[in-house]
């Protein structure tokens, strides 16, 4: 079955090119992908990711739930309202079920934000855990999400903003959300630039959406969602990780909270990992050749060991082609990529590839 | 609907041909071709000199989507091909039937041309 969000007239009448993305018809691009993606790094772009799904999950015992669930510790975040936190839901097995946002709003109620692919599998194992602690899980429904970002974004976005909501948005600082009446907004993104994500009631999104339009707040479609968050060295949930690969190995041992006892699913699963030593990892690559890196591409490096990409795309900023992959642990600072057939050099760097609209590797 | 040139021949494949007054034939891909692929990023070229039977892969287009294979419309040997790619890729998105043209045969026997779609057939062809 087909969805489509509340701002799908938007997107047709803003000339966009529609596409089936995980059962939700949205925009693959407004014209040119290109442009989109330059517009999102030189001045602001605006986002339809009311496909995303925003759970709250409330009870006196939530924290103490969320500690359990999530491979992340939000004892990271509970020092202030507000605060957000990145995470990977993990299996018993240490894979990752998907991978989220979480907002803390106060000591019985969390924001949840987790992808739409995932939507169900998400809503049921999170519930089947959450019973035990008395949590409940609500899916807020009539809500519309547009991301906003760009160097400029914050300030065209503040000043299409009602006086309360300009207010609280103005003092976010990066990675907090706030609510004002029954909108919420985070300084948040996916792009690697500045910006805001914003939870506002379905009735007003397409209001809001032309008077960002009016500020001059270009719409972007999801390819160029997708070279943004690829250059600012961003995981997507599906490509880069999923049920069978360990975060471990997905560049994201960063997210893992070990240091205390704190037990958590999958933590069994990833202790063990860890004891035995890495066994891939998962690095950046900047092509040294011509050519389009692409997903499932085999990289090889010497005594004949393979790795794979996971998200290869030409990149706008860098006008080369760039990737994420997953590479034997041995692998040093150059590989081959296998090409169509075709064995073509590429250097292993550190992501992210840019960031704040600076290229941070050396081409 | 964009207007399909009717001096130029098509495929199915979505290349479109057209016979120059020196008896070369120059080949590109279509204004619909360039819309499915989006932001034209790369295009390896074919090698000048290079004999190609109808029908064979000769050259891929990269586009920030996908490659895409160029498929030789009719045989013939690889004559020239449009520099400006090298640098400037995405003319291919901005002008696909004119500077966007991506290299040029001599046919192996001009003939070959009459069992390509017309302006006409090509339209019905893609809005099938």
């Amino acid at each position: 079955m087909s969805q489509h969000t509340i701002l799908l007239d938007k997107h047709l009448q803003y000339g966009a090119k529609i596409v089936d993305f995980a059962g939700w018809q949205m925009p693959i691009n407004y014209g040119s992908q290109m442009e989109e993606h330059k517009q999102v790094r030189t001045d602001a772009g605006m986002f339809d990711v009311s496909h995303m799904v925003v759970l709250d999950l409330e009870g006196g015992k939530v924290i103490d739930f969320l500690k359990y669930l999530l491979a992340n510790d939000v004892s990271k975040i509970t020092s202030s309202a507000g605060k957000a936190l990145y995470s990977c839901m993990l299996n018993e097995r240490g894979g990752v079920i998907d991978d989220l946002i979480v907002y803390y709003l106060n000591q019985q109620w969390f924001r949840m934000v987790v992808n739409a692919a995932t939507r169900e599998k998400d809503i049921a194992w999170i519930k089947q855990h959450a019973a035990a602690f008395d949590v409940s899980v609500k899916e807020g429904t009539s809500l519309a999400m547009i991301a906003v970002q760009g160097p400029n974004a914050i300030e065209k976005a503040l000043s299409v903003m009602s006086a309360d909501c300009k207010q609280v948005a103005s003092g976010l600082k990066r990675f907090v959300g706030q609510p004002c009446g029954d909108w919420f907004i985070g300084r948040t993104g996916y792009t690697g630039e500045d910006g805001f994500e914003i939870m506002l009631p379905e009735t007003e999104a397409a209001t809001f959406w032309d008077k960002l339009a009016e500020a001059g707040v270009k719409p972007i479609g999801l390819g160029a969602r997708d070279t943004l968050r690829l250059e600012a060295g961003m995981n997507l949930y599906g490509t880069d990780m999923d049920e069978q690969t360990s975060p471990l190995q997905a560049g994201l041992g960063w997210t893992i909270a070990m240091q205390d006892e704190r037990e958590f699913i999958g933590r069994e699963a990833l202790a063990a990992e860890k004891a035995a030593g890495p066994v891939m990892k998962f690095v950046g690559l900047v092509l040294q050749g011509k050519g389009v890196l692409r997903g499932h591409q085999k990289v090889v490096i010497e005594d004949d060991a393979e790795g794979e990409i996971t998200s290869g795309t030409f990149s706008p900023s860098m006008g080369v082609a760039i990737a994420m992959a997953r590479v034997p642990a041995q692998t040093t600072d150059r590989v081959k990529v296998d090409m169509r057939g075709k064995l073509v050099d590429a250097k292993v760097v550190k992501m992210p590839f840019v960031r704040d609209g600076q290229v941070c590797v050396e081409v | 609907m964009s207007t399909i040139p009717e001096e130029m021949r098509y495929t199915s494949s979505h290349e479109w041909v057209k016979l120059n007054d020196d008896g070369t034939v120059s080949v590109g891909i279509t204004e619909h071709a360039q819309e499915l692929l989006g932001d034209i990023v790369f295009v390896e070229t074919p090698e000048i000199d290079t004999e190609f039977t109808a029908g064979e892969a000769c050259c891929v287009v990269e586009s920030v989507k996908a490659a895409s294979d160029i498929y030789m419309p009719i045989s013939g040997e690889v004559v020239d091909t449009n520099g400006e790619l090298t640098d400037t890729p995405d003319i291919i998105n901005s002008s696909p039937y004119d500077d966007g043209w991506i290299f040029k045969i001599k046919p192996a026997n001009e003939d070959e041309l009459e069992g390509l779609m017309d302006a006409q057939a090509y339209e019905d062809s893609i809005e099938e």
